[in-house]
């Protein structure tokens, strides 16, 4: 089998979180009954006419903004034309020529999803376009229903540049992306609720080439995982094409999920002619300097700027910092608690290693833990404080994550106290020490490893609270003496 | 007691019901006998509801006796071309293929009226989807011109232009995409005013070429025409290409204070391009007669040129078949239209649907508008038409730096008759004159200026003026009106 360049682009739709649609007041929710979140303008009614959603605009040049793209200072929507039922006007209102952002970009590095380490590269981003969701078909046996709640919400494509060499780097960029959304409160781009949906443009060429290989469309890509697994096939099934010497046509490919593999949906022949043209009930956008400015001033910090953050100011290695921020809200939930904290690598470990397994146990995100940043960041000093150790620290975790009460309380109520008092640490050693004389020959005769199993012992005696280099100071004491 | 309608104006009958010499129910009702009486020849009316304008109209005397009328206005009744939607009501632009389609809501013109106490009255016939200059496009029926039943009233606003002349309500709504409203004004002698572009909403308005579109009155005098369009007039916040703050009412004051004096200091540009040879020998007496009485009032006249008029035909057939082209998708029977219901898939139901359902002319633009917006054709036609549509309107821009007003005819002959213009290119040419207003985006007037000879109809002069210079425009077309030589203008219908 020869080795193929893949190259790979990516078109990214999201709906934008907003309160009304993009041209009418109807509400923007998801899962209402079908056709209740409806008026005659989202509906197409002869005579209509749309009114732009401001915030969708500002929310779609704050997306441009986080991904470095330029916001040019005049911008326009035009019809897209094509007929299909979930159109109720057989044209949707997009933009064509003068998107609202142009020539931005993604960083991505890391560990790749299939565990391989990523190129640190920027992917190009083309554009990102406003245009207005269309309606959702449900196929009901013999017919079809339209449900028109989804049509006109605002929906954002972002065009990538074909620079993917990867099923890996397309995931990561996603990712990326999808990052970029959230933490810019933008769209929540849950892709179970459609608010993210993305296309693929795949094509091989052999290494060396510069033109481009034959582009084959992915449609119906409803995870990154899909997304992966698509890529994969379409480069394994293209590779054999391409081996066996035949020319592979432009078309379109759906992806099933179950099967795993790629189908035909269309050539290129049966392409569309959308015949795209200005909006003409829609005055042009024409933004200032001052306006995006104003914006950029409104920018939240991004995961990129974030992780640089963590590790300079709070010494976290990058993978800690990457999966500290792989949502905002535990981002933010680190952060807070990491200000509080004189040992922030501490408590990075235990969100990592403790909270994270809690929250997928229990199923609650982050936001609902009843585990605040502040009583995670108190309980992490009481183990600096010598107040706690390690062991007593689990307990109270445990408790905090069941009850939300903050640690002091816990440890004062439950008697979890450790104890750092030699008069009552060295009767239980001496206790010890006295119901074990094979293990005191053993460590006698030179066996050293012999204090870790009175530590136990003693700690076992004092019901884990003793301070443990307090009780290897006296066993030591002892047991030399 | 019974009142004669047949010329009574909005304003006399404004006046009536303030004296109380008339009740509202009186008024509807009288309206309602005269459109029995004549709408069997003149067939102006598609639709007319006679009970839901009683009903409306006895509110209205309820609240006039209460003493909280709307308006001066309220319980005078309006007649509303087909495509201008009414809550409750069907809206079929004339066309079969839209005749199931109630609307849900009031256009932003007909809550308007509703809101001075107006009565929305019946639905007036015009050309499919307003495509067309004679109202025999319509679907349903031929609408006659009052004056000689045997000719068209004109288009596509016939059906308004007919009934208002027939006296069978005072005033209509239309539209004018490319002279829609002056053109069967003229035709049949009322006066019909194609709004500044944006001064009136289109929302509510069946579009046919968004960018060209707009509302307004068809009237016996300008003075009613400008008490409908200072009641409809004015930002709409659901139509974004409505102007934001256009100094809109007034006009009927302008109208009331203009009507007695002289034209002195008033500039008039005639376009030299409008007075080439097409015009017939009628249209041009009428005409030179209109200016003869505007000289003797004081109005000093210049020639102007408004040289890129030869391509107004040409762009505006490009550029309003385009956006028609995407306006009328919707009409393919899945939400919008009747169903075909021998489709057997989705893409019968387009073919079958739009193929039944649209007429000839509308099928026609359709694909010629498909055609102009392809791949590989968008340059040279639609972008080139945009452009040529920038030099119209500076034609008009440097013109009005020479002259506050411009007069010309509305059209190139009198109203003709039935099946006479069979060619649609020379149906095309009849709007020469009032098409290159909806590009440049100008107000434009149209007012009943003298009888032709031969034939007894009705010659109409079309007063143009800058963008929002209505007030001027109403001004001088009302003086005009007072001093012309034919002062009444009723068929004997
Ligand atoms: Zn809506």
């Amino acid at each position: 089998m020869a080795e193929y360049e893949v190259v790979i682009g990516l078109e990214v739709h999201v709906q934008i979180k907003t309160r009304s649609k993009m041209f009418c007041s109807c509400a923007n929710v998801f899962g209402a009954e079908p056709n209740t979140m409806v008026c005659p303008v989202c509906m197409g009614y002869p005579g209509v006419m749309p009114t732009p959603n401001h915030e969708a605009i500002r929310k779609t040049i704050m997306a441009g903004l986080m991904c470095d793209c330029d916001i040019p200072s005049y911008s326009k929507f035009d019809r897209k034309s094509y007929f299909y039922p979930d159109m109720p006007k057989n044209y949707q209102i997009s933009q064509y020529d003068l998107p609202l952002c142009l020539r931005g970009r993604i960083h991505i590095s890391g560990k790749g999803f299939s565990g391989e380490e990523l190129p640190d590269k920027y992917i190009g981003l083309t554009r990102i376009h406003l245009e207005e969701d269309v309606a959702k078909l449900n196929h009901l046996g013999r017919t079809s229903g339209v449900d028109f709640n989804r049509a006109g919400v605002p929906l954002m494509e972002c065009v990538s540049e074909p620079d993917m060499r990867s099923a890996d780097e397309a995931y990561a960029y996603l990712t990326a992306l999808k990052q970029i959304m959230q933490y810019g409160g933008i769209s929540d781009c849950d892709m179970e609720k459609g608010q993210m949906r993305c296309d693929v443009n795949i094509s091989l060429r052999p290494f060396g080439q510069k033109e481009f290989g034959t582009k084959i469309e992915l449609k119906n890509l409803n995870s990154f995982r899909a997304v992966h697994r698509a890529v994969n096939y379409e480069i394994a099934r293209q590779s054999e094409l391409l081996d066996a010497g035949e020319k592979l046509r432009q078309e379109t490919r759906g992806w099933n999920d179950d099967r795993g593999e790629t189908y035909l949906m269309r050539t290129k022949e049966q392409a569309h002619d959308y015949r795209y043209f200005p909006e003409p009930d829609l005055m042009p956008i024409t933004l200032d300097l001052k306006r995006v400015d104003e914006y950029r001033r409104q920018l939240p910090e991004l995961p990129e700027a974030m992780r640089r953050r963590f590790v300079a100011d709070y010494g976290l290695t990058p993978y800690d910092a990457q999966v500290l921020t792989m949502e905002k809200a535990l981002a933010e939930y680190y952060d807070c608690g990491a200000k509080l904290t004189k040992s922030p690598k501490t408590l990075a470990n235990w969100i990592i290693s403790d909270l994270l397994c809690e929250l997928s146990a229990s199923g609650q995100t982050i936001s609902a833990c009843p585990v605040t940043p502040e009583h995670l960041a108190a309980m992490i000093d009481m183990i600096d404080a010598g107040a706690i150790n390690n062991r007593i620290a689990k307990t109270v975790f445990a408790e905090m994550a069941s009850s939300g009460k903050p640690p002091r309380q816990i440890v004062a109520e439950k008697g979890l106290a450790q104890v750092s008092d030699e008069g009552a640490v060295i009767p239980l050693v001496e206790q010890a020490i006295a119901a074990n004389a094979p293990q005191v020959q053993q460590y006698r005769e030179g066996n050293e490893k012999v204090v870790q199993y009175f530590v136990g012992q003693v700690m076992k005696l004092s019901r884990g609270k003793a301070n443990p280099q307090l009780v290897i100071k006296l066993l030591k004491e002892r047991l030399d003496g | 007691m019974s009142i004669e309608v047949k010329t009574l104006t909005v304003a006399e009958a404004a006046a009536l019901l303030a004296a109380g010499k008339v009740t509202a129910a009186q008024l509807c009702r009288a309206y309602l006998d005269r459109v029995q009486t004549v709408d069997g020849s003149v067939k102006a009316f598609l639709k007319c509801d006679a009970e839901r304008i009683m009903a409306a109209a006895e509110a209205a005397d309820q609240r006039r006796a209460a003493g909280t009328p709307r308006s001066p206005y309220d319980g005078i009744p309006v007649g509303i071309k087909d495509c201008i939607v009414t809550a409750g009501e069907t809206c079929s632009c004339a066309s079969k293929i839209l005749a199931p389609v109630v609307s849900p809501y009031d256009a932003t013109v007909v809550a308007r009226l509703k809101a001075a106490g107006f009565i929305p009255m019946g639905r007036l016939n015009m050309d499919e989807f307003a495509m067309g200059s004679s109202t025999e496009n319509s679907a349903y029926q031929r609408t006659a011109n009052p004056w000689d039943i045997t000719r068209v009233p004109g288009g596509s606003s016939g059906g308004s232009a007919a009934a208002v002349a027939a006296g069978e309500v005072a005033v209509a709504l239309g539209s004018d995409t490319g002279g829609s409203i002056r053109q069967p004004a003229a035709f049949c002698g009322v006066v019909g005013v194609k709004p500044t572009y944006g001064r009136v909403s289109r929302y509510g308005l069946v579009a046919f070429a968004s960018s060209l579109d707009q509302i307004g009155p068809l009237a016996h005098t300008v003075e009613d025409a400008a008490i409908i369009l200072d009641t409809i007039g004015g930002h709409d916040p659901r139509d974004c290409t409505s102007l934001p703050e256009p100094d809109c009412g007034g006009l009927a004051a302008a109208v009331a204070a203009a009507r007695n004096g002289d034209l002195k200091g008033v500039k008039i540009g005639l376009p030299e391009e409008y007075f080439a040879s097409e015009s017939s020998a009628g249209v041009k007496a009428g005409v030179e007669a209109a200016i003869a009485v505007m000289k003797e009032l004081g109005a000093e006249f210049v020639s102007v040129s408004l040289p890129h008029t030869k391509y107004a035909v040409a762009t505006y057939y490009i550029i309003a078949t385009a956006e028609a082209s995407t306006n009328l998708a919707r009409f393919d029977g899945i939400r919008y239209g009747a169903r075909d219901q021998e489709a057997q898939d989705l893409t019968e139901v387009y073919f079958k649907t739009r193929g039944h359902g649209f007429g000839d002319e509308v099928k026609r633009r359709i694909i010629l508008g498909t055609y102009v917006l392809s791949s590989g054709y968008y340059d040279a036609f639609y972008l080139r038409a945009q452009k040529v549509r920038t030099l119209i309107r500076r034609d008009f821009e440097a013109a009005f730096r020479q002259c506050d007003l411009l007069l010309t005819p509305v059209t190139p002959t009198t109203a003709f008759r039935f099946g006479e213009k069979k060619d649609p290119l020379q149906m095309y040419l009849a709007d020469i004159y009032t098409i290159a207003l909806n590009l440049s985006g100008n107000c434009g007037i149209s007012i009943p200026a003298a009888l032709e000879a031969d034939s007894g109809m009705p010659v109409g002069i079309q007063l143009i003026g800058p963008a929002l210079a209505e007030k001027q425009l109403f001004a001088v077309a009302a003086r005009f009106e007072q001093a012309r030589k034919e002062q009444v203008f009723t068929p004997a219908l």
